[in-house]
Parts: C-alpha cells; structure tokens; sequence
C-alpha cells in the first residue's frame, strides 16, 4: 500500500529541491555578508516565500493543492516549534505563514521542509505561485475528475520556469473539478473549472483575469474547452502574452486583470490562441503516458465498505445537540456511501481565524492517522479537512477534535470568518483584522443562534490589498485608515460559491472599530425579519436590495 | 561595462561588431543589433542568418520581458548567433537566462564570470524544456519507465 494517496516525490522532484535549498542557503549568506543589497536580494527571498514585516520576516510555505500527509503536518508543527513561536496561520491559499522566522535560520526551515517534500518556492514574488485547488478534491460527492491531477503537472511545468520567474506582478492559479466551485475560480488569475462537454469529453473552461485587491474583477471566459493534454501548452501563451505585454508601470495596474481589462478579452483571445497554434503541438503537450503515471498517484484509498445508517451516531444526535449542528456544518456528503468529509474548524470562539499551534497541528496528525488515511486537506476558508472519516467514526472524529477546540459546529456560517493577518503582522495594512474577527466570533458565539441565521460568509480585510477576500464575502468588512483612526467599510452581497461569484457593494460610512459588532448585528436582524423560507442571507439581500440592511445599520449605529 | 561568456572565468574583449538600436538598425542593417524589450522583431526575420549579435536589454532585473524575446528569437524564429542579456544582468539570473538562450552577458556584479561556471549545473533536474535542449523530469521519467519495461519485457 502506498504511503500517500497523492504525488508522491521521486529522486528527480528530490534533487531539485536539495539544490534549490543549496542556492537559497548561498543566496542568504550573500546577503549576511553584505554582498547582496537589500534591494537584490527581495525577488530571489520572495520566490522562496520569505517576506519583511512588522516584525519579523514571514516564511510561508506552499501546501500545493492544499493536500498533506500527516508526516508532512508533523513537520511543519515540528519547524513551528523549533523557528517559530509554536503556532502558524493557514491562509486563503492554503499555505502556511510562519510569522516569527530569523533570517539566519530561513536555509534550514526550508531544509527540514524538503526532508518531508516541501517547500516554500514561489509562495511570494512575480512568480507563478502555489496552484490551489478544491478542498474536497478527490472525495467529494459531485467532483467530475481530481483536479490535484493538474495542479501537480502545473507545479512542475512552472517550478523555476526560466522565461515566467521575472512576471509583471504576481500570478495564481486554482483548479476546480466539481459544479460546485469551492476553489474560487473566477477570481484568480487562471481559474480552470473542469467540465463534460455535450460530446462526453472532460476538458477545462479557462477563466483569465478575475482577481480581488484594489480592482476586484470577476474572470472572463478565455476559452469554453481546452482539451486537458493541451492544459500546459495554453497556460504557457497565456503567460507568455502576459510577461510580454503585462504593464510594468505601475504595481498597482500589472496584474493580468488589467491587462485583459484593457485588451479587451476578445483581443487577449486573439493573441493567445495565436501564440497557442505555436505551443500546442510543440513538448508541452502532454502525452497520454505522462498523464497517466501523474493521475495513478492520485488513486484514491481502498476505502472499505462501511454502514451508512449507524444507530450510534443516530443516538448521539438526539442525545446531543452540538454533535448533531456538528455533523450538519462541518461534514459533507462524500463519493461513498458510508463515509463523509469532515472540516476541523479553525474558528473556536474568539481566536484568531487560521491559527493552529503545534501541539494542535499534531493533534490533527494522530485523528487523520487514525480515521483519515493519513490525509489532511488546508481549505482556502482557512480550515482543515479530513476528507475520508467513516460515519461510523464520527463520534469518535468529534470527541478528539473538541479536545483540540476545533470542533466548533460553525462551518459556512457568521463565525467561520476569513481574516487577513492585518495591522498585528503586516506591513501593508491600515488596520487590524484579527481582533475585528475575534469580537465577531465571541458576539455570535451561540451555536443554536449561528445554525437558525444558517450560511453566512464574513470576510475582513486590513487593507484593499484585499487577502482576507471581502469583496467576496456576503458580508465585506475592509479596514481603512483616517486620520490615524482605524474604520471599517461595510459592503453585501459579494460571493464565490455555487458558480454564483459577485463583487459585494460597500452600504455606507465606514464604521468605527467599537461599532463593527453592532452593525452586523443589524445586518442579521434585518435578514431574520425580512428573510423568507429557506433563503440564505446572501439571498435575501439580492431580493430586497442594500436600503433596508443600510436603515437598520446606520439607524444603530 | 565587463562582457562575459561560457569558458571563461574573466571577462573578455568586446571586439564584435556594435550593436545598433533597432530603429537605427533598420535604416541600415548590419551584424548586430539591440532591441529595447518592447520592439516588435518580425523585422529581423528576414536578416537571422547574417546577424552575429542581438542585444536583449533588461532595464530593471527584475523586468522579464526579454526572457520571452529569448525564447521566441531562439525557439520559434531558429536565431543561432550570439545572444546578449545587457542592462542590470545579476548572477542570480544566470539559471534563467542560460535556459532562455542567452549566451553573452554584460554586468558589473562581482563574481559573476564564477557563478557563470557553475549556472548550467546549479540545478541539474528541470521541471520545463527550454531553448537549452535539457530534457524536462517528466520526460525522463517516460525514459527510464520505457526503459524499465523493454528491460522486463527481454
């Protein structure tokens, strides 16, 4: 049996990875010594994933397609314990963020990474960074194909990619391959939704130039169907147009959004595809071989038959109402009967969204040993994933995850709120997120109250570089700056989910900090009152409009 | 400004033919030319095989438009004369710009015609083919497994 169910490294993914740690380690003693400025050395640390602070440098680390081992969670909790302070923040692109890293010690975090696999190339700078991917991927009940299949043969292809590693501006890519889109698709720079077409054939809809930060756009259809063996070959014309023609002027306009924005999509259409008629039948096209070998690694466990109606579990929920909030939040129907995909949330009451400490990262390890497979998944919702528990051993699964305070029944709902590190940690931000998400999750701390007020996404963001993803929440919250006083913007309505992705719209005057908790408290009484049978918030809103939300909220306030 | 090339440690002389601004250049064509990293080079297409030297130009390192130039002169045009990475060019570049089909560099940086002798092996897997006929891991390993299997089949 393998030891893992996804990519499993061989000597060449091995070799490159030692060397690349060997030119870090000389790069960072140039730099110690004096012989690199500070100015040379930025790109070649950003595109090994270290960043400069507030306070320290930032080591973040790419969990491609958000899928771990358990080894690899131990390591990580392990580099933790030993660089940093013993905990670390899971982000929007499923990576990991060590906050607290030496920059005399980054060559050897980045060293015990590679011992389990890992690594932190291109996690920041103009570079391709970490392809994301659905969460569920490879176990969720309407997936089409895996598409962690295609992320990895996009990892390889632009891995120090020797024409793509100087960009115009950053560049992500995620990968869907279910209907129902929990990769966020039309607001990367690629988005790839995997699709059956009429004539039976699986193949990609490329999205191109959806993005948040400061010019949230949703992504335009660049191609209806790509046939997947043609998957690199696209990507390198879309690239190539991008590094030639992205604008270089301005940070703030060079991101492929801007460039598709002022093409027009028709246009950029057209200079793709003319340079794709040169790469499409050239190396890059992907051969049936190849293909193969990377998609038999991906071979799902040999999950036994298990019960699917199992009268202990049945028991607990009549004998235990947050087991039974538990199982309808934070589990989710997988491809096989008798098993279901459980998110450990991140978001206990009043703790900062996304962190996990050591002791709790190991935790996790022993539950996904024990009940998962070995399998651990990093949700762009900043949660963990076990994606292969037997409904027979869900007590059990709740029972060690409460010991670990992520048992939270709150999966998709007002507490399980995304939040950018903000003014606590950043350099660019204007003003605090955290503890903005910490009141919101203490105030609506009830259980019974966040099931009755049902899916409700928040999202905060420091600042409009936008990481915490507001403009797509259902409700937006961005930190602004005035005067040295820190504010919040309000916006509804935006989302991601179900193929449904719309940019929120801001209601009004920003609010003060110590106002934030009574505003979305009338943003959820106006839906409780107005809300109609089995309407979700986001719903609701687009029924009645912004003005009833903005009466009850600036009434309040 | 101190010239380098593959096989030597110091710079060399610079004693080729100088190269001309595009516009200039196409007024009347010679042996050598410099494009800006935002000339359009169809122009050139017809000249390839009497050109000795193009000058690719990186006004900023970290402005990476004229690794595509590289890779379109080299790849998808058949250029084969020298190829030259002039303006900020720093050691930490050298991976991507052998790989892109450079083969001449100017630069100031100390050390550089060292790290020039060891950039081809710093790395000795690729994940991508490029304009230096390495072959990618991927197809390597469609190789050894082919391989492997003709081995078993004997």
């Amino acid at each position: 049996m393998p030891d893992t169910y996804f990519y499993r490294y061989d000597d060449f993914d091995r070799t490159l990875l030692s060397e690349r740690v060997d030119q870090f380690r000389d790069q960072v003693r140039r730099r110690l010594s004096g012989e690199l400025t500070e100015e040379q050395f930025k790109p070649l640390r950003l595109t090994n994933g270290l960043y400069l602070q507030l306070h320290a440098y930032m080591l973040r680390i790419a969990i491609p397609y958000g899928t771990l081992s358990t080894k690899q969670l131990r390591k990580l909790a392990e580099i933790a314990r030993k660089y940093d302070r013993g905990y670390g923040h899971f982000t929007t692109r499923q990576n990991l963020q060590l906050n607290w890293i030496k920059l005399e010690d980054a060559p050897d975090a980045v060293a015990a990474l590679a011992e389990v696999d890992m690594h932190a190339i291109q996690t920041s700078g103009n570079v391709i960074r970490n392809t994301t991917a659905d969460h569920f991927a490879g176990a969720a009940a309407d997936e089409i194909e895996d598409p962690r299949i295609w992320c990895e043969m996009i990892r390889q292809w632009s891995t120090l990619h020797p024409e793509f590693s100087f960009l115009p501006r950053k560049f992500k890519i995620a990968i869907t391959g279910s209907p129902n889109d929990r990769a966020a698709v039309r607001v990367h720079d690629v988005g790839l939704r995997l699709w059956r077409n009429p004539e039976g054939q699986v193949g990609f809809e490329v999205i191109v130039g959806g993005g948040l930060g400061r010019t949230p756009i949703i992504g335009k259809t660049l191609r209806e169907f790509l046939p997947k063996e043609d998957l690199l070959a696209y990507l390198e014309a879309v690239l190539r147009v991008y590094n030639r023609y992205g604008r270089r002027d301005n940070i703030y306009k060079a991101r492929i959004k801007i460039l598709v924005h002022e093409l027009g999509v028709d246009k950029m259409r057209e200079e793709v595809e003319a340079e794709f008629a040169s790469t499409r039948d050239s190396a890059l096209k992907l051969d049936p071989q190849t293909i193969e070998a990377i998609t038999s690694q991906f071979a799902p466990p040999p999950l036994p038959h298990r019960p699917a109606m199992v009268g202990a579990v049945e028991a607990l929920k009549i004998e235990d109402r947050d087991f039974a909030l538990w199982l309808k939040s934070n589990t989710a129907p997988h491809r096989m009967a008798g098993y279901r995909i459980v998110t450990a949330s991140l978001k206990p009451a009043g703790a900062p969204p996304g962190d996990a400490s050591a002791a709790q990262m190991d935790g996790v390890a022993d539950i996904a040993d024990a009940y998962s497979w070995g399998e651990v998944r990093v949700s762009h919702e900043q949660n963990l994933v076990l994606p292969h528990v037997a409904i027979e051993d869900l007590p059990a699964v709740y029972a060690v995850l409460s010991k670990l305070g992520f048992a939270e029944a709150n999966v998709g709902k007002i507490t399980d709120i995304i939040a950018c590190p903000g003014l606590d940690y950043c350099a660019l931000a204007n003003a605090r997120s955290i503890p903005v998400a910490q009141s919101l999750s203490n105030h609506f701390s009830n259980l019974a109250r966040q099931h009755d007020i049902g899916d409700l996404k928040v999202k905060i963001s420091g600042c409009i570089n936008a990481c915490g993803h507001h403009h797509v929440g259902h409700i937006g919250i961005l930190g602004v700056d005035k005067n040295g006083v820190e504010l919040y913007q309000i916006s509804l309505g935006g989302d991601v989910d179900f193929g449904k992705t719309s940019l929120g719209e801001i209601i009004g005057p920003a609010v003060g900090a110590d106002e934030i908790v009574e505003a979305v408290d009338a943003l959820v009484a106006t839906y409780l009152e107005r809300r109609r049978e089995g309407e979700r918030f986001v719903e609701t809103y687009r029924r009645i409009g912004a003005e009833p939300f903005k009466e009850r909220v600036y009434g309040a306030v | 400004m101190a010239l380098y090339r593959e096989g030597h440690i110091a710079p060399i002389d610079d004693d080729g033919p100088v190269a001309l601004p595009l516009a200039e250049w196409l007024q009347a064509p010679t042996q050598a030319v410099a494009l800006a990293n935002t000339d359009q080079f169809n122009a050139l297409r017809t000249h390839l095989g009497r050109l000795k030297l193009i000058a690719l130009n990186f006004p900023k390192y970290t402005d990476g438009r004229a690794y595509s130039q590289a890779r379109l002169l080299r790849g998808r045009l058949g250029y084969r004369g020298e190829l030259r990475a002039t303006g900020q060019v720093l050691l930490d570049q050298l991976p991507f710009m052998l790989r892109c089909g450079f083969d001449s560099f100017e630069s100031e940086q100390a050390g550089f015609g060292a790290a020039l002798a060891r950039a081809r092996t710093l790395f000795s897997v690729v994940y991508q083919g490029a304009e230096d006929d390495r072959l990618p891991a991927s197809l390597l390993r469609l190789k050894r497994r082919n391989a492997s299997e003709k081995l078993a089949a004997e």
